[in-house]
């Protein structure tokens, strides 16, 4: 079988994958990191994105053999010990999450739009997020995070620099 | 109320765990040893099986263990067993016929399981299943309601295709109301079948420990002792004390997660026979054909009316299809929970609804978020707008005139129903002025002028929910109690553990049971933990559905702080050489009325595990008490929603582009969950109305089988919403609770297609079915298929 090493939050790791297996599968079976989720077969649902080298990908397209030197961020990667990332911090703040099921796409897809576009509108928001389905919220919070996350990441950039 | 309150908008404590990767869903665990199952499903929609050979597969790499409905039969284990018994209109009951567990002699749907492979791995069970030879010999198959119930259709079980024939009201009264009608409004309409879809497909590990003769479930369920109770006492005959049943969080639910499926009895059953813990995991494309659908009625509606648009008479007539196996609760949903509904916010006097159950060869149907009451709602809404333009009567101006005035609760209903409080002119009088009704024309106008259609649409809907009191639903043939149980555990340094038979599956019950609790007990929610989910740590519970886990669950939780309180102030009497009777609990201290004496929550819950100087000869130690609630009443959420839409012509799509709910929920503990869960409904049931539908072709071949092709609505679908509540207060739980769960669902279909035919109006629409595609719109407007529609 192939073997495949990558960095997944700041650790680099190798495993033994079959060429068919996908990077969810290695991020979940292999490495344990169940936050990362599956919630379709057909790549529409998004719960399963994480970022391959600060870009938000859903995992279940990627081959994980295709991941070999790549640095990949999970949910598990996103916040600071107990200290949530802003966009964590948001979507508390602002009841963007209610089952969790579809939270770390969302969080990780949403993170990668504020990076892009620092102070989103609402229809922006709406349409980045077209490949990330929440069955609970109705999006409506959901949006409100996002655009209250992109304003906290900016003003934290801002204040780093 | 405090900061954490009953009242207050307390940020989540369930949310840190979830937006860092911490959840613990089902396919989160792994147990040592464990092997994987896959499901071999039948491809076609009805069909005799004949012989089954699984001698190449259980050859393949890695199976463990191949078994098929004969192999339940011969274990002598039984099959899936159905809760609800609806009776046809002579009295006699209706068609239960058997539900294997794995098939037996026939197929009945399309991905009916026929055999399960165990192997070291998913992929491997995935592979080995190919293998597998069934010989199928094809039947007619029965994709409609139509097709059940035409002569000569083939027969899905050996009693024929319907399942019973149920009626309700006073029929004579209502063809003497009928005559004596100025005018009568009538209505044809569907309410479209949709599927569930829960974002976490279900999944389920059997874990059978050999050394103790104990099985362990762990599933996706929203009732975990529901399902102890279904799979051990009928199914596979295991005591409760010797089988466990852990739903630990739960991605989701919306009834979907309610009923008891085939794979949870088929790796608990396995995990014994192969002695090894067995795992399933759900495909999107799976959960599809096995998750239980909903909704699927055509109906026919007739209101009679008098001169001043008052209604006298209301007579319906449903054909409900059930699939192909009778789910859990199914025959309760287009009975009990529907046709008790139509009498709605109006005092319509005499209400009588005839309910046909149907087979068909499509995936079983159940309760799904709102479960028969949307159904009830869209029909009884869309018939009161077809009333109003019948009457040329304004459509607030008809649904005013009918409401049941505010000073007439408690109303009976001509339908068994008792509503206990409302006020419909009040949350109606909110949700006009929120959406400024009044300036809607100048809106339309404003439309016009760029080319769009523009109409508003208003639904002025009630719902029964807190589900239930047992003697009446047992009375209707329910086959369990709908009770719920508490249990509250104050350890020796005053924090708390609150057990509850209610189940969280996104609702933030471990938030709004910690506000109860820190509220009645002045401690703060941080020294409060809410656990859920776990037969072995709760002592019995219904589960969450019916929007009951407040007005229900949170009763429980109230009845036993009552007997906490009462034996903390004993145990305080003591400790400040007082009566109990002078002692008062306020802000987390037990005081003497009157005085600076006073002892702090955690003095007490210490003095009862460490019990030096304490009342023991009347007091037992130890501070953990437990109550069962069983509601007086269902509770009655009721409210007004508004829906504009502006549809493009040329294209046929209609966008929402305002909602405004109100909303009566009863007293609201936690208002950012409440309005939460509208959003959530309000995203459903405007996917029900414009986006979602579940599509069979003639074959029984399910064509809407996976995302790409069952429209789920996404975020650039909707808008955002206005919401807001305008409650009274429930008269018989004791926070005075009605429940919010499944309200937009419920109100809001209705709101969107009066939206949409209003805007329809001028080219001659008067009804258009769910969902209200682009396509459909389209060929109404451009292909003189108008008179089709009306």
């Amino acid at each position: 079988m192939p073997k495949v090493s990558l960095t997944v939050n700041g650790r680099t790791v190798s495993a033994e994958v079959e060429g068919r297996t996908l990077l969810v599968q290695l991020l979940r079976e292999k490495l344990g990191l169940t936050g990362t989720h599956v919630g379709c077969d057909t790549s529409q649902c998004g719960a399963c994105v994480v970022h391959i080298d600060g870009k938000s990908v859903k995992s279940c397209t990627v081959l994980a053999v295709a991941t070999d030197g790549a640095n990949v961020t999970t949910i598990e990667g996103l916040a600071n010990g107990n200290e949530l990332h802003p966009m964590q911090a948001a979507f508390k703040e602002h009841h963007g999450l209610q089952c969790g099921f579809c939270t770390p796409g969302m969080v990780m897809s949403a993170v990668d739009l504020a990076k892009r576009n620092s102070n989103p509108s609402e229809h922006e928001v709406r349409e980045w997020l077209e490949g990330n389905i929440c069955r609970c919220t109705g999006y409506h919070n959901i949006v409100k995070a996002v655009q209250a996350g992109a304003k906290a990441m900016a003003g934290a950039k801002a204040a780093a620099d | 109320m405090g900061a954490e309150g009953i009242g207050a908008a307390v940020r989540r404590k369930e949310d840190f765990r979830f937006l860092t990767g911490r959840g613990n869903y089902t396919d989160d665990i792994n147990r040592p040893g464990q092997t994987h199952a896959y499901f071999l499903r039948s491809q076609v929609a009805h069909a005799t099986i004949g012989k089954i050979d699984t001698s190449k597969a259980a050859k393949a790499p890695g199976v463990v263990a191949i078994f098929t409905g004969a192999d339940f039969a011969a274990d002598g284990k039984g099959g899936l067993p159905c809760g609800w018994l609806v009776k046809n209109k002579d009295g006699s009951p209706m068609q239960e016929p058997p539900h294997p567990v794995l098939a037996q002699g026939k197929v009945r749907h399309v991905g009916d399981p026929i055999a399960v492979v165990i192997a070291e791995t998913r992929e491997q069970a995935k592979d080995a299943a190919e293998l597998i030879d069934v010989q199928l010999t094809e039947l007619p198959v029965v994709g409609t309601m139509a097709d059940a119930v035409k002569p000569g259709a083939a027969k899905i079980h050996d009693g024929g295709n319907v399942c019973y024939d149920w009626h309700i009201g006073d029929k004579d009264a209502c063809e003497a109301a009928f005559k004596k009608a100025f005018k009568v409004a009538k209505l044809d309409l569907v309410n479209n079948r949709l599927i569930p879809n829960a974002m976490e497909p279900r999944a389920a590990i059997g874990d059978f420990d050999r050394a103790t003769g104990e099985y362990t479930l762990y599933t996706t369920s929203q009732n975990p002792h529901v399902i102890r109770l279904l799979m051990g006492a009928f199914v596979l005959q295991i005591p409760e004390s010797r089988l466990r049943v852990v739903a630990p969080d739960v991605g989701g639910g919306f009834g979907s997660k309610i009923f008891h499926y085939a794979e949870e009895a088929t790796v608990t059953w396995a995990s014994a026979k192969v002695g090894r813990p067995i795992k399933w995991t759900c495909d999107r494309a799976e959960s599809f054909m096995s998750d239980a659908h909903g909704r699927d009625h055509v109906s026919h509606a007739e209101m009679a009316m008098d001169k001043d648009g008052k209604f006298l008479a209301l007579r319906v007539k449903t054909d409900a299809n059930m699939g192909a196996y009778l789910s859990t609760f199914a025959p309760a949903v287009p009975t009990y929970l529907y046709a008790t509904l139509l009498a709605g916010v109006y005092t319509t006097p005499v209400v009588y609804a005839e309910v046909r159950a149907l087979f068909t060869n499509t995936v079983p149907v159940d309760a799904y978020r709102g479960a028969g009451r949307p159904e009830a709602t869209f029909l009884l809404e869309r018939l009161v707008d077809n009333c109003a333009a019948e009457m040329g009567m304004d459509r607030v101006e008809i649904r005013k005139r009918n409401f049941i005035p505010s000073d007439a609760f408690p109303y009976q209903t001509p339908v068994a129903l008792q509503y206990d409080s409302g006020d419909y002119q009040a949350t109606l009088a909110s949700a006009l002025k929120i959406s400024d009704w009044a300036g809607f024309e100048a809106r339309r106008a404003e439309a016009k002028k760029r080319g769009k259609l523009r109409g508003i649409g208003i639904s002025t809907y009630l719902e029964a929910c807190g589900i239930a009191p047992s003697a009446v639903v047992g009375s209707l043939g329910a086959r369990a109690g709908l009770y719920e149980c508490a249990n509250i555990r104050v350890h020796p340094t005053g924090s708390v553990t609150v057990f509850t038979g209610c189940h969280s599956h996104g609702q933030g019950h471990e938030t709004t049971y910690a506000q109860l609790v820190a509220d009645r007990l002045g401690i703060s929610i941080d020294q409060i933990e809410v656990s859920h989910g776990d037969t072995n740590k709760i002592p019995f519970g219904m589960g969450t559905y019916g929007s009951r886990s407040l007005a229900v669950g949170g009763t429980a939780i109230v009845k036993a702080l009552d007997k906490i309180v009462d034996k903390a102030k004993k145990i305080a009497a003591h400790l400040l050489e007082a009566s109990p009777a002078d002692i008062e609990l306020k802000d987390g201290k037990f005081v003497v009325a009157g005085t600076d004496k006073a002892k702090a929550f955690g003095e007490i819950s210490l003095a009862a595990y460490v019990p030096h100087n304490y009342p023991i000869d009347t007091v037992e130690p130890g501070l953990e008490e437990t109550a069962f609630y069983d509601p007086k009443n269902f509770t009655f959420p009721g409210g007004c929603h508004i829906c504009e839409v502006e549809i493009d012509p040329d294209t046929g799509v209609t966008k929402v582009v305002k909602f405004t709910a109100v909303d009566d929920v009863g007293r609201v503990v936690n208002p950012m969950i409440v309005e939460g869960q509208v959003h959530g409904g309000l995203a459903q049931g405007i996917g029900q109305a414009l986006l979602e539908t579940c599509v069979y072709d003639g074959n029984g071949q399910l064509r809407s089988g996976s995302y790409m092709d069952y429209t789920m609505p996404r975020a650039d679908d909707l808008p955002s919403f206005d919401v807001a509540t305008q409650s009274t207060l429930c008269t018989h739980n004791p926070l005075g609770v009605k429940g919010v769960g499944e309200v937009g669902a419920i109100g809001s279909p209705p709101a969107v297609i009066n939206a949409v035919v209003d805007a329809l109006r001028e080219t001659g629409v008067r009804h258009i079915d769910m969902p209200a595609t682009p396509a459909k719109i389209w060929a109404l407007l451009n292909s003189g298929r108008r008179a089709a529609a009306e």
